[in-house]
């Protein structure tokens, strides 16, 4: 390295210029957020653990027909029981138990896509814990009977 | 009533001696650097939050600003680990010994016209001294912590002072020879018209590189350099002990503008506020802007460290001084 009149110069307004740079965004307002504090909304796109869709015309059923297909296509056997019942006055079952387990779940979305009744989606529930593995067994008819008790 | 007169001349001849008012002077000082350390770690990570668009430590009591003292805390709590065939005696004293030299400066530096423990003669001398056995004591923590990382930190450190004192001193000299005095407040008292930072900026500019070079902080962090060496000269030091490297690094931050401000920027005088809160501004500022740099400039290379040093600041520290005499003389 030699250093020359013009090199010194050039190098000396590179440094202000750095400098400009981080003062300004020493002033400027923060890009975080405050995660515990205030929760960002979760965008439609996001893969959480699969949830069972409600139906559009009553919000209180779900539309899962009790097929079985997500089961024989769940590349990781994560979709454990999908069992219903024939309810009179319809044509097809509805499921009332749909146990995933979510620890070998990959969000791959294969479920999702073969679903004939389009009856799965993904929900956006992006922190859950918890100190078992049983934790994370879901029965997700069960956010139906929740639903169904409230109202 | 006579023996209460003698005890009361013993008294006040206690407080007269020079060794007593030193000890005080000691005393405050390291109430001082404590503080000053505690509120600087603070400001440190506040300052880099907001250079990166976050807000930095807020949890820990207002803004965050209790922070400081949970982690000293938890330092202080710590296991005082000593790994297995390090030099002890030298291992121990590294970081005793880097504490030392920091309270010295705090001796002479004039916080204003009346705040100064000691007016000596010498006194930029006596900071310059030691401040020199910084790097010494950074050799002893690299060479006893039997580490590579450690002593090659050490290595560097030494090269880079060798580097750097020397512009260092050059540029003071030439304030020196304007203000015609090593005394500190002469110094001062010699910017009653013009601060010399207009009278002298080329060397306000190299000595406030130097500065940074010398009190090893980024972009000439080499010794340190956590991407390369995991943390340098300290890398086998905890609890209390990696405290004291810290503790000296922020005092040593301090110390440095607070001599840039008294050699280059007026020390305590300034208008309608009092000199202690003109000097403490100044001095914050420039330790701010060194802050800044911290968060701007990505770490220089070795060689490049050593180029900026012996190839520009030395050669125009020397022209400056070359300058300064001559326009002195006529």
């Amino acid at each position: 390295m030699t250093v020359t009149p013009a090199s010194f110069i050039k190098g000396a307004a590179s440094l202000a210029a750095g400098m400009g740079v981080t003062i300004k965004s020493f002033f400027q307002p923060v890009v975080t957020s405050q995660y515990p504090r205030e929760v960002l909304e979760i965008t439609p796109r996001f893969r959480g653990h699969i949830k069972l869709l409600a139906s559009p015309e009553n919000p209180l059923e779900n539309m899962c027909i009790a097929c079985g297909i997500c089961v024989r296509n769940c590349p990781s056997g994560s979709i454990k029981k999908v069992d219903g019942e024939k309810r009179e006055g319809e044509k097809r079952k509805r499921a009332t138990v749909y146990m995933l387990d979510f620890t070998t779940c990959s969000q791959c979305g294969i479920c999702v896509e073969s679903c004939p009744s389009k009856a799965l989606g993904f929900s956006g529930d992006f922190n859950i814990a918890g100190f078992k593995r049983a934790d994370f067994y879901f029965d997700l008819v069960k956010e139906f009977d929740k639903r169904k008790k409230a109202s | 009533m006579e023996q209460i007169v003698k005890i009361m001349d013993i008294n006040l001849r206690f407080f007269d001696l020079e060794i007593v008012k030193i000890a005080v002077g000691l005393l405050a000082a390291f109430v001082f650097v404590v503080f000053n350390a505690l509120i600087l770690t603070w400001a440190e990570r506040k300052v880099a939050g907001h250079m990166q668009l976050r807000i930095g430590p807020k949890e820990v009591g207002p803004y965050g600003l209790i922070q400081p003292l949970a982690d000293a805390l938890k330092l202080l709590g710590k296991e005082i680990i000593t790994p297995r065939n390090v030099d002890k005696p030298i291992f121990y004293l590294g970081p005793i010994m880097i504490f030392i030299p920091v309270l010295v400066a705090f001796v002479v530096i004039p916080f204003d016209s009346f705040l100064q423990v000691k007016d000596i003669n010498v006194g930029i001398l006596v900071i310059l001294a030691f401040s020199s056995f910084t790097v010494l004591a950074i050799l002893m923590a690299g060479w006893g912590s039997n580490n590579k990382y450690s002593l090659i930190g050490a290595i560097r450190s030494i090269a880079q002072s060798v580097a750097y004192e020397i512009p260092l001193l050059l540029s003071l000299l030439a304030v020196v020879m304007m203000a015609n005095s090593l005394s500190l407040k002469d110094v001062v008292e010699a910017q009653k018209g013009v601060w010399f930072v207009v009278l002298q900026p080329v060397a306000f500019v190299i000595y406030f590189i130097s500065s940074v070079a010398e009190t090893n902080r980024t972009p000439f962090d080499l010794p340190e350099a956590e991407s390369e060496l995991v943390a340098g000269y300290h890398t086998e030091y905890s609890g209390m002990m990696f405290a004291l490297f810290f503790l000296a690094e922020y005092t040593n931050m301090f110390i440095v503008s607070a001599i840039t401000v008294t050699f280059f920027l007026g020390g305590y005088q300034g208008p309608f506020l009092p000199g202690i809160v003109w000097f403490l501004l100044k001095s914050y500022f420039l330790v701010f802007v060194m802050m800044w740099f911290r968060w701007t400039f990505p770490r220089v290379r070795f060689d490049q460290l050593l180029n900026i040093s012996w190839k520009a600041l030395i050669p125009l520290a020397f022209l400056n001084l070359l300058v300064t005499g001559g326009l002195l003389k006529l």
